[in-house]
């Protein structure tokens, strides 16, 4: 059982602050690195994995700093991000090689039983690089498993997956966690960290936005004020029938648009009562979009909430 | 301070086939001229050692360097794919003398070794030609290597650099200009040729066998600990 400790770390290149006063600790079971592409989510996981100095702060595994002590990797498997891997050699040699290079007493058999867990042995002897997306993030899950470490680091493990491959890996991560070792993974997907961690570490601009279980951050980035552009047949009665409704909380005519921009409260009775309040009232709805729905601006509100 | 395991992968990505057609490219373009020279009966010492000296130990032997120096590194750092190094309980300068036994191994192989048999297919054992300017190669080779290995962990040009080098400065200021001389790998193995060669035989060097011997010895360790620096300082991040 192991714990990754993040005490008040930033890290900035030049003038740009790519990590911002992040604190949090990562233990046993599986975490989930929420945020949006260049929030600072690989960064974070480069400077747990020792490849990346803190700017200021610490970060420690058991007690150990992790940055220029190679000793740490007897406990940390890392899947990169990055695709490039030693593509001239099988799946097979890449991870022997591996598993020596962890200086393991038997490297062919950890080899074996690394390539059964995350069922390769198939294609274990064709050369890497005819190798497809999944296989390639499989077998770099093999070389990070050889060494049976406690910690294991997965930056955007799902990108490029197919839903039969994901749902492979959903299951594997979940397998370790439920061994006791500390998983942490990054990604921008919500449902995807939803489905796989019990827990969830929010990242937005470099900042730790939110922390908790998924209902929590669910509840989070729903109970949020939803804006939506509205047209109708008859905008101002539409406007005035929705405003007496507790559901929202302003409504503004937009003339240059000619459509309603409205601020819903609470979002699950304005979607109820919008097309209700239409109905009873004769007015045709022509357009309802959301017009902040985008994962960004989802993180935004956490982050000044 | 050596890895098998990582000399393993080093040696094959360095040998990959690609990189093995152009490190042979030089040694099979001397093999040849050797051969047309002798061919046409106009080998005598002179121009073996004008051959040896001008085109394989100024200009082959370099390049030769540049691409087995950078290449034993450069690309892993360029693609992130030594971070599969770099995640193991492992020195890291551990990693760096590992890759310069086998750029050193690499570069000797394919300089040292065509350069004895040119010079033995020109004239033959005469006054120790081939011998000489095959170990001035071997010589040359771990400096080479040892600069080049070095480029590979401070830029992404690493190839570029070496090159601009290897043709400037050794080839062309080295032939020219003395203060380069000094500071130049290719006079630190002619000095061990100019002692090793027959005593007829105009081979001269801009610097004395100790000189050289020291230099050489400087370059090589200052180069192989300095890179040992650069690795351990290596940040590697996502694609973010």
């Amino acid at each position: 059982m192991s714990t990754i400790s993040i005490s008040h770390v930033s890290r900035w290149y030049g003038n740009v602050v790519a990590v911002n006063d992040v604190t949090m600790d990562v233990g046993p079971g599986v975490t989930g690195l929420l945020g949006p592409n260049g929030a600072g989510k690989s960064t974070l996981i480069a400077m747990m994995g020792g490849f990346l100095a803190p700017s200021v702060g610490t970060v420690t595994l058991d007690g150990a700093q992790v940055w220029r002590n190679e000793q740490a990797y007897r406990e940390i498997g890392i899947v990169p991000e990055r695709e490039a891997m030693y593509d001239f050699l099988t799946g097979r040699e890449f991870v022997v090689a591996n598993a020596e290079l962890h200086g393991l007493p038997d490297p062919g058999a950890a080899a074996a039983r690394a390539l059964a867990t995350v069922e390769m042995e198939h294609a274990q002897d064709r050369r890497i690089d005819t190798y497809s997306k999944g296989m390639r993030q499989r077998v770099k899950m093999a070389s990070a498993l050889v060494h049976e470490p406690s910690v294991l680091l997965l930056d955007e493990p799902f990108n490029g997956m197919d839903p039969r491959q994901r749902m492979h890996l959903m299951e594997l991560l979940r397998r370790m966690g439920a061994e006791g070792r500390t998983v942490l993974f990054s990604s921008h997907i919500l449902e995807e960290v939803e489905q796989l961690a019990a827990h969830i570490e929010v990242i937005v601009a470099g900042r730790h936005a939110a922390s908790g279980d998924f209902r929590r951050i669910r509840r989070l980035m729903t109970d949020r004020p939803h804006r939506y552009l509205v047209r109708s047949s008859n905008d101002r009665a539409l406007a005035a029938a929705l405003i007496a409704d507790p559901s929202t909380a302003g409504i503004e005519l937009d003339w240059n648009e000619r459509a309603l921009r409205i601020q819903a409260i609470d979002f699950e009775r304005f979607t109820r009562e919008l097309p209700r309040v239409a109905r009873e009232h004769h007015i045709r709805l022509l357009t309802v979009s959301p017009s902040d729905e985008s994962l960004e601006s989802v993180f935004s509100y956490l982050v000044s909430a | 301070m050596y890895d098998p395991t990582v000399a393993r992968l080093t040696y094959r990505a360095l040998l990959g086939r690609r990189r093995a057609l152009i490190l042979s490219a030089l040694p099979a373009l001397l093999l040849v001229i050797a051969i047309a020279v002798r061919l046409l009966d106009a080998a005598d010492d002179a121009v073996a050692v004008q051959l040896l000296s001008s085109f394989a130990l100024a200009t082959m032997v370099p390049i030769i360097g540049v691409i087995a120096g950078t290449g034993a590194i450069g690309p892993e750092i360029d693609d992130g794919s030594i971070v599969y190094l770099l995640s193991k309980p492992l020195k890291r300068p551990t990693i760096i003398v590992t890759k310069l036994f086998v750029a050193v191994a690499v570069t000797m192989a394919f300089s040292g070794l065509p350069i004895l048999v040119a010079g033995f297919i020109l004239v033959g054992g005469s006054q120790q030609i081939a011998a000489a300017f095959a170990i001035a190669a071997i010589v040359a080779s771990i400096a080479y290597s040892a600069l080049f290995l070095l480029l590979g962990t401070v830029t992404r040009h690493a190839v570029v650099f070496g090159l601009v080098y290897a043709l400037l400065w050794e080839a062309l200021f080295g032939s020219f200009v003395d203060g380069a001389r000094t500071l130049s790998v290719q006079q630190w193995g002619l000095a061990v040729a100019e002692r090793v060669v027959g005593d007829g035989v105009d081979v001269t060097s801009a610097v004395g066998l100790t000189t050289a011997a020291i230099l050489l010895a400087v370059v090589t360790v200052a180069g192989t600990w300095y890179a040992g620096q650069r690795l351990k300082r290596l940040a590697l991040t996502g694609e973010e």
